[in-house]
C-alpha cells in the first residue's frame, strides 16, 4: 500500500515538524541572551563580562522573579492579577513599618503581611468568581485601594531595617550569590515541578484555556481560580518581603514599579521553554535575560528611563513572538483540506 | 440550450508536502444554478474553496475562468471580489455588536473617506434589500440580537450586496452557512439562497447535509479523496447514490446494525426532575441500552443529559447512577464522573473542547491523575496513550500537540468521544453527536456509541437527527413542552414515526399550540394598472414537508419565439424560459390525496402579494384542537401547490 506508507511519511514529517518548530522555538530565548552578552562583552570588555556584574545582575532581580512566578499562577489559571504590586509594597513596608515603629520582629511583620495579602487575594477571588468580575477589573481597583491604604498607614518616607538579621541572612552570599537567590531558585524548581509535573498543574492550565470544558470535566474551577489568585497575591507579598531584606530599606509604593516588568517576564517566558504556557523556568530565563539588557545599556552610559523601555518593548515583543510562533506551528502541521 | 458559465476550473491540483489534497479537479457553475458541493472532511471541499478565496496557492497547471474571462492563479481576495466571487463562511464573519446595516455595509458605504454618512438613505436602502429576503427585521437592530437563522440570512444579503442587484456572471459560494442552524428553519436560509440564483448569480453550495444537497441544488459535485467522483444533475438523484458517492461505499453500511446485549442491570433511573424546561421526567436505562430524546426546538429533550450529568442545577428531582444518588442541585459533574457517568454536549469549542488547548490535553484532561505515579506525571507514557487512541479513533491528523480548534469537526468530535471512551463510562450522554460532522466520520461516530453500548454502557442520546435516532437507539423518547408525549421502539421506530409525534406532540398534549394568521408575502408581479388576483390559499395543516411549484430555467429561447407564447415581452436578445417544476412546502398524512391548486402564471411588473402564515400568539390547544383537525400519521406524502413567477416583462406605458 504505496499511498497508506506515504500518508504515514507525511504525517511523521508534520510531526516532527511541529517539535522541531517548538523545541527551536523553547530555546531560543537561549540563544538570544547568549547573543546579547556577547555583543555587551564586544562593546564593554573590562566591565560587563566580570563576575561582579553578573552576580549583581543574579541578587537585584530576586523580588523580581518570586513575584512574576506568583503572577504566572494567576496568568495560567486565565485570571490576570494587577494587584500584586500592592502585594509587594504589603510585604515590603508592613515589616518594615512594625520593626520602625513597634519594634516588632520582622519575621512577625511578614506573616501579618503575608495573612493581609492572602486575605487581598480572596477578596479579588471572591469578587471575580462570585460575582463574574473580570479580575482584570477586580484587581485594578484592589490593587490600587491597597497600595494607597499601605502609603496611608507607612508614610512616604524611606524605612530601613539594616541590620537586622533579616537583612544579614538574605544578603548572605554563597558563591557569591545571595541567601534569597538560592531560596527563589528553589521556590521556582517547586513551581516547575507543580504546574509541569503533577494533574494539580494541567488542570490549571486546563481552566485557563477552557473554563467550562475543565467544570465538564470534573475539574473543580472555582477552586482553582480561588487558588491561583490567593498563591499570586502570596508570592507577591513574599517577594515583598525578599525586597526588603535584599535591600534593608524600602518605600510604600514600591510595588507600583514592579508590574509592569513582572507582565513583562511572564509573557516573555510563555514563549521560552515550554513555549505556549507561562512556565518556571522560562519566567526565571525571561527576568534575566531583561535584565542583562537593561544592565548592559546601563552600562554604556544610558540613564535609568532605558528601564521602562527596555520593559515595555519586553512585554510587546514576548505576546508578538508567542502569537507568530503559534501561527507558523499550525501552519507547519497544517494538513487540513 | 447553453447556459452562461459563470465559473469555470480545469485541472485543478493542489499539493501539501507529500499530501495530494487536490487531483486534477473540474468543476463549472452555470449561472442561475445551485451547485452543491459534497464529500468527506479531507476529499478537497475546503482546500477548494480556499484555492477560490486566494488562501491556497494551486499546482501550476491549474486554470480558472471567472464570468468568460481567465483569471490569473492564485487570485487574490481582493481580485475575487472584483471579478464578482463572493463568500460566505460557516461563522458568516458577522459582528455581534454591531447593528444589521453596519454589518451589511462594513465597507460599502455610499458616503467615502469622511463624506458623512446618510443614514436615512442607507437604512431605506439596507431594509429594501432585507424585504428582498424576506428577512423582518429592523435595519438598527443590532446583530447580537438576532437568531441564527436571521444571523445566515444577513450574511447572505450582505454578500448579495457585493454582488449587486443584477447577479449576472457572479458567483456566489455558501461554505456550510447552516451546519449550526436548527433543523426546522434551514428552508428560510434556502428561501435566501434561491433569491440569490433568481438573480442570475451562479451558487456554489458546501454542505455535510445531503438532505439538504439533496432539495436546494440543481446539480452536484462529488468530491473523493482529492478527486472529483462525479457531477450530478440533482434530480436524477437520490440520497442513497449521493451518500454512497461520498463514502465509496454503500449505504448499507452506513448505520452499525442494531444493539444486541440486552440486560436488566438498572445504570440510570430519574425520577420527578424538574428544571428549565424539564417537567416530571422519569427514566430508567440498562445496561447496553441506547435511548434517544427527541423533539422540537425549545422542547426541554435537549436539557436533560446536562442535568442528570449536573452541569446545571435543576429544581428538583432524583437521580441513581449504578445505586449512587447524584444530586440535582448545586451539582457537581466531578461527582456524576466519580459515578460513572459523561457528558458530551453538542457546543464542540466551548463546553466539549478547549479550542485553545492541544489535542493531547483535550484528551487527558479528565484522567490526569491516571498517569502520576512515583510523584511526577508520566509525560511520555501520556504520548503513547494518546498516540494510540488518536489512531485508534480514526482522527486525522493524528498529531496530539495540534491546537484543537485546527481539526475539523468530525475530527474534533472522534477526539472527544475519545476522550470520555477511554474511561470506559457506565452512562453516556450525548447532545447532537454528530451535528456539523461529515458523513464519513458520522458513521464511525455512530459505530463507537453502538460499541460502547455493547460494552455494556448505557447511553442516552439528545438529538433532532430523527434518522439517526430511528437507527441507533433501542428506543426514543419524544418530548413536547418539557414533557414525554410519546415512546417509540422495536418495529414502530421509524424517523417519520418520530417526525410525526415531534409535531403532534406540539398540538396533543402541551398546554400551548400556536396560531397563525396570514399575512401577505410578495410572489411575483403583474402589470401596473392591473388589480392583482389574490388567491386563498388554506393554512397547511400538518406535518412536515409540502411542496409547491417553482419555475426553473431549462434552457433560452429567441426573444420572438418567446413573445408569441407569452405576450408582455422585455428587451431584445435572450431571454430565459422557465418550466414549473415541484418545490416542497410541507406534508400531509398519507392516505389523503393531496389537492392541487392551479395557480396561473401572472404576466408582470407590480407586485402580487399571497397571504401567508405568520404567529400573533397563543391558544390553548383544546381549542386549537377544534381548528386544525387533521394530524400527523405515521407516514407522509407530498402535496404541491402551484406559486407564480416572474417570466417576463412589459412596457407599463403601453
Amino acid at each position: 500500500m504505496p499511498s497508506a506508507t506515504i500518508k504515514i511519511e507525511a504525517r511523521e514529517k508534520a510531526r516532527q515538524s511541529g517539535v522541531m518548530a517548538r523545541r527551536v522555538q523553547a530555546y531560543s530565548i537561549l540563544v538570544a541572551w547568549a547573543v546579547l552578552i556577547l555583543v555587551f562583552t564586544l562593546l564593554l570588555p573590562d566591565t560587563f563580562l566580570t563576575v561582579q556584574n553578573f552576580t549583581a545582575i543574579a541578587n537585584s532581580k530576586t523580588a523580581t522573579v518570586l513575584l512574576t512566578l506568583g503572577l504566572i499562577f494567576a496568568l495560567a489559571a486565565g485570571e490576570f492579577d494587577l494587584s500584586i504590586g500592592a502585594a509587594l509594597s504589603l510585604g515590603a513596608a508592613i515589616p518594615a513599618w512594625l520593626y520602625d515603629v513597634y519594634g516588632t520582629p520582622v519575621l512577625i511583620g511578614i506573616l501579618v503581611a503575608l495573612m493581609a495579602a492572602a486575605l487581598m487575594g480572596t477578596l479579588n477571588a471572591l469578587l471575580s468568581v462570585r460575582y463574574s468580575i473580570p479580575s482584570l477589573v477586580v484587581t485594578l481597583g484592589t490593587g490600587t485601594a491597597v497600595i494607597g491604604l499601605v502609603a496611608g498607614i507607612v508614610g512616604n518616607s524611606t524605612i530601613s531595617i539594616r541590620g537586622d538579621w533579616w537583612n544579614v541572612v538574605l544578603t548572605h552570599r554563597t558563591f557569591g550569590l545571595y541567601t534569597s537567590f538560592w531560596i527563589v531558585m528553589l521556590i521556582a524548581l517547586i513551581i516547575w515541578y507543580i504546574l509541569q509535573q503533577t494533574p494539580i498543574g494541567r488542570h490549571l492550565y486546563f481552566v485557563g484555556q477552557g473554563r467550562e470544558v475543565a467544570r465538564l470535566a470534573g475539574i473543580r474551577v472555582n477552586a482553582y481560580r480561588y487558588a491561583a489568585l490567593i498563591t499570586s497575591a502570596t508570592l507577591g507579598c513574599l517577594a515583598g518581603a525578599f525586597l526588603l531584606g535584599n535591600t534593608g530599606a524600602i518605600q510604600a509604593r514600591i510595588g507600583q514599579f514592579f508590574i509592569l516588568a513582572a507582565f513583562a517576564a511572564a509573557f516573555l517566558g510563555s514563549t521560552a521553554i515550554v513555549p505556549g504556557r507561562f512556565n518556571a523556568w522560562g519566567t526565571v530565563v525571561a527576568v534575566y535575560f531583561i535584565e542583562t539588557g537593561i544592565t548592559g545599556l546601563q552600562l554604556l552610559g544610558l540613564q535609568a528611563w532605558v528601564s521602562d523601555v527596555f520593559y515595555g518593548t519586553a512585554l510587546v515583543v514576548g505576546v508578538l513572538v508567542a502569537t507568530l510562533a503559534t501561527r507558523l506551528r499550525s501552519r507547519l502541521s497544517a494538513r487540513s483540506t | 440550450m447553453v447556459a452562461e458559465t459563470v465559473l469555470q476550473i480545469t485541472g485543478l491540483s493542489k499539493t501539501f508536502g507529500a499530501t495530494r489534497a487536490l487531483i486534477d479537479v473540474d468543476f463549472s457553475v452555470q449561472a442561475g444554478e445551485v451547485h452543491g458541493l459534497v464529500g468527506r472532511n479531507g476529499s478537497g471541499k475546503s482546500t477548494l474553496i480556499k484555492v477560490l478565496s486566494g488562501y491556497h496557492v494551486p499546482d501550476p497547471g491549474s486554470q480558472l475562468t471567472l464570468g468568460g474571462r481567465e483569471v490569473q492563479l492564485p487570485i487574490s481576495g481582493r481580485q475575487a471580489a472584483a471579478h464578482g466571487l463572493v463568500f460566505v463562511h460557516q461563522d458568516l464573519g458577522l459582528v455581534p455588536a454591531y447593528s444589521v446595516l453596519e454589518n451589511i455595509r462594513l465597507n460599502s458605504w455610499n458616503a467615502q473617506g469622511f463624506e458623512r454618512i446618510h443614514w436615512k438613505t442607507e437604512t431605506a436602502e439596507v431594509e429594501e434589500e432585507l424585504d428582498r429576503f424576506d428577512l423582518n427585521v429592523r435595519a438598527e437592530t443590532p446583530v447580537a440580537a438576532l437568531s441564527q437563522v436571521d444571523r445566515a440570512i444577513v450574511a447572505i444579503v450582505r454578500a448579495m450586496h457585493h454582488l449587486g442587484k443584477d447577479g449576472k456572471g457572479k458567483v456566489l459560494v455558501l461554505d456550510e452557512p447552516t451546519a449550526y442552524l436548527p433543523k426546522d428553519s434551514v428552508e428560510r436560509v434556502f428561501e435566501a439562497v434561491r433569491t440569490v440564483a433568481q438573480t442570475g448569480a451562479g451558487v456554489v453550495l458546501v454542505s455535510h447535509r445531503t438532505d439538504e444537497v439533496l432539495s436546494l441544488t440543481d446539480r452536484i459535485t462529488v468530491l473523493r479523496d482529492g478527486r472529483r467522483v462525479e457531477t450530478l444533475s440533482t434530480s436524477k438523484t437520490d440520497e442513497q447514490t449521493l451518500v454512497s458517492l461520498i463514502l465509496g461505499q454503500t449505504l448499507s453500511s452506513f448505520y452499525p446494525d442494531q444493539v444486541t446485549a440486552k440486560s436488566d442491570d438498572r445504570v440510570l433511573e430519574v425520577e420527578k426532575l424538574n428544571g428549565g424546561l424539564v417537567r416530571d421526567f422519569n427514566i430508567t436505562v440498562n445496561r447496553g441500552e441506547i435511548v434517544g430524546l427527541t423533539g422540537l426546538m425549545g422542547a426541554g429533550h435537549d436539557e436533560v443529559p446536562y442535568y442528570i450529568f449536573g452541569a446545571r442545577d435543576a429544581t428538583s428531582g432524583h437521580i441513581v447512577v449504578n445505586n449512587q444518588i447524584l444530586k440535582t442541585q448545586k451539582a457537581r459533574p466531578s461527582k456524576a464522573i466519580a459515578a460513572g457517568v459523561v457528558l458530551l454536549p453538542a457546543d464542540r469549542l466551548n463546553l466539549s473542547g478547549s479550542a485553545a488547548a492541544s489535542v493531547e490535553d483535550n484528551v487527558v484532561v479528565p484522567v490526569f491523575w491516571r498517569y502520576f505515579s512515583g510523584g511526577r506525571l508520566k509525560l511520555a507514557q501520556i504520548r503513547t496513550r494518546v498516540n494510540y487512541l488518536l489512531e485508534n479513533f480514526d482522527v486525522r491528523p493524528a498529531l496530539p500537540t495540534l491546537e484543537f480548534s485546527s481539526l475539523s469537526g468530525g475530527n474534533q468530535q472522534k477526539t472527544l468521544l475519545a476522550k470520555w471512551l477511554q474511561m470506559e463510562p457506565a452512562l453516556l450522554l450525548l447532545h447532537e453527536p454528530t451535528q456539523g460532522v461529515d458523513v464519513g466520520s458520522k458513521s464511525e461516530i455512530f459505530s463507537r456509541i453502538t460499541d460502547a453500548a455493547e460494552a455494556g454502557a448505557a447511553v442516552i442520546i439528545a438529538s433532532a437527527e430523527y434518522e439517526d435516532l430511528a437507527n441507533l437507539c433501542t428506543r426514543v423518547l419524544v418530548f413536547d413542552s418539557g414533557r414525554v408525549v410519546g415512546e417509540v421502539s422495536g418495529a414502530e421506530m421509524s424517523a417519520d414515526r418520530l417526525l410525526g409525534l415531534c409535531y403532534r406532540g406540539a398540538r396533543a398534549r402541551g398546554a400551548h399550540g400556536m396560531i397563525f394568521q396570514w399575512r401577505p408575502y410578495r410572489i411575483g408581479f403583474v402589470p401596473q394598472g392591473t388589480e392583482p388576483e389574490f388567491i386563498e390559499t388554506p393554512a397547511p395543516v400538518s406535518v412536515s414537508y409540502v411542496f409547491r411549484w417553482r419555475p426553473h430555467r431549462v434552457g433560452y429561447v429567441e426573444l420572438q419565439t418567446l413573445q408569441k407564447a407569452m405576450e408582455p415581452a422585455a428587451t431584445p436578445s435572450l431571454e430565459r424560459v422557465f418550466q414549473w417544476r415541484p418545490y416542497r412546502i410541507g406534508f400531509v398524512p398519507q392516505g389523503i390525496e393531496p389537492e392541487f391548486i392551479e395557480t396561473p402564471a401572472p404576466v408582470s411588473v407590480s407586485h402580487v402579494f399571497r397571504w401567508r402564515p405568520h404567529r400573533v400568539g397563543y391558544v390553548e390547544l383544546q381549542t386549537l384542537q377544534k381548528a386544525l383537525e387533521p394530524v400527523a400519521t405515521p407516514s407522509l406524502e407530498r402535496v404541491f401547490r402551484w406559486r407564480p413567477h416572474r417570466v417576463g416583462y412589459f412596457d407599463t406605458a403601453e
